[in-house]
């Protein structure tokens, strides 16, 4: 026998939200869906009227999701914002050729203007020639610092007032999880944040996927046929978030309101005036965003230009070490040059 | 060859497929003497076509956490999950949230 629909409304009920536990038919749940969306951004003011808005777009379920949802509410809604979708290049072969048609074809369905911003523009470094360099150990430092910094970059280029990011309320669990489990004090503090930056000299990003569940997600890109792109990394797994996401998971398990719980207890941590808070300042090379100085981006860059990709890895006197000695090196060089210049 | 053929299609999203062959949608034919539920068909599943990474598939006797199933296209949460008894003709989806974002 079917389970009807929980409104009443006398269709058949599709799924079980996992949220509430509610069984809600198709018609229902996407009412539902996206008008927790809508009220998340409404209450949260999120978005201006007027605003030009970056979707950062990877082709993934998330940000496929929040494009197709941003563009229905801000028609429906009259949020009068200029969608436009940012997608990063990281140029490794095989992985975003595939994404990045995902990512055009969002473009082609949503009629929503696409940018796409390689690694090679930003950095005149490929993640393949990267991991040509420094082998797989670390290249996932290399790539999750450049698009970190990336998204900032194609921001600036495009103008926008605010970058929209497809980040669920499972992500910014883990998140939770992860920032304890490390004592990172500084990333648990704005990890739940729906709105981080947006101070002088940078562009603030919002997550209005925050209060949304994966599997709703999920069930939301399945049921309305959208085009997502699905294949891990092919370089390496995050190892760490997906024993935080497995440990997860398992939890929901026993307790459906887990995922909610952990966001409330990240939204209500307060912090002695003690802990240390990093300064967020402007890195003096470049210009974008960073609590250090050169910020992270540029040294894992002149590393890579020094030929010493170690560089920004691990310590920085080991970083400073390593500079000193290629310098001295390279002093030493030139003047043995200089010595047989003189002949 | 037994009395009844209890035919059904399996079909598998997100990245679900990677472990089984990477083949997206396959009928199968089990034995429609018995009575077939999800949790025998786990089984199955695991002893003849799941070729890749069996944990990242099969726990504890149930799918892993995070994998969604539907039958019909409705979440099996509404109908028993692993106690559901399969029925002829049934669509069997496996979507993967493991994979990317
Ligand atoms: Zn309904
Ligand atoms: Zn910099």
């Amino acid at each position: 026998m079917p389970i009807k629909c929980k409104t009443e409304c006398g269709r058949n009920a599709v799924l079980k939200r996992p949220k509430t536990s509610d069984a809600l038919c198709k018609e229902c749940f996407f009412a539902a869906f996206e008008a927790e969306i809508h009220y998340t951004i409404i209450t949260n003011k999120l978005f201006t009227k007027g605003e030009k808005v970056a979707v950062a777009a990877s082709g993934g379920k998330d940000s496929t999701v929040l494009a197709y949802v941003l563009k229905l509410l801000n028609d429906r809604h009259d949020y009068g914002l200029q969608l436009i979708l940012l997608s990063i290049d990281e140029g490794i072969t095989g992985y975003r050729d595939d994404s990045l048609e995902t990512v055009k074809k969002n473009r082609d369905d949503y009629q929503i203007p696409l940018k796409i911003l390689s690694y090679d523009e930003l950095y005149g470094w490929t993640m393949d020639r990267i991991v040509g360099q420094i082998g797989r150990s670390n290249n996932c430092t290399f790539c999750g610092v450049f698009r970190r910094q990336a998204l900032d970059r194609g921001a600036k280029q495009l103008e926008v007032d605010s970058i929209a990011t497809g980040h669920n309320a499972d992500d910014i669990a883990e998140t939770v999880l992860m920032n304890i489990l490390r004592g990172d004090t500084a990333r648990l503090r704005r990890c739940t944040d729906i709105r981080t930056g947006g101070g002088e000299n940078t562009i603030p990003r919002v997550k209005p996927l925050k209060y949304t569940y994966e599997k709703e997600i999920v069930m939301y890109a399945h049921f309305k046929k959208l085009v997502y792109f699905s294949t891990e990394c092919v370089f390496a797994p995050n190892a760490y978030r997906g024993h935080a996401r497995a440990y997860l998971k398992d939890l929901e398990r026993v307790r459906p309101s887990v995922i909610m719980d952990i966001i409330h207890s990240g939204e209500q941590l307060l912090f002695k005036d003690t802990v240390k808070k990093p300064v967020r300042g402007i890195c003096e090379r470049c210009g974008f965003v960073s609590s250090q100085q050169p910020c992270k981006a540029c040294i894992l860059l002149e590393g890579l230009n020094r030929g010493l990709p170690k560089l920004g890895i691990g310590k920085k006197s080991k970083g400073d070490r390593m500079r000193l000695k290629q310098d001295k090196e390279l002093a030493l060089r030139e003047r043995a040059n200089l010595v047989k210049n003189d002949f | 060859m037994s009395k009844s053929d209890l035919n059904i299609f399996l079909e598998f999203s997100a990245g679900a497929e990677l472990l089984f062959g990477n083949i997206k949608r396959r009928q199968v034919t089990l034995n429609g003497d018995e009575k077939w539920t999800i949790r025998k068909l786990l089984k199955w599943m695991h002893a003849n076509i799941l070729t890749e990474r069996p944990e990242l598939f099969i726990q504890d006797d149930s799918v892993r956490p995070g994998i969604l199933v539907l039958v019909n296209d409705t979440d099996w949460e509404l109908l028993g999950e692993l106690e559901y008894e399969i029925q002829p003709n049934d669509n069997i989806l496996f979507i993967s949230t493991l994979h990317g974002g």
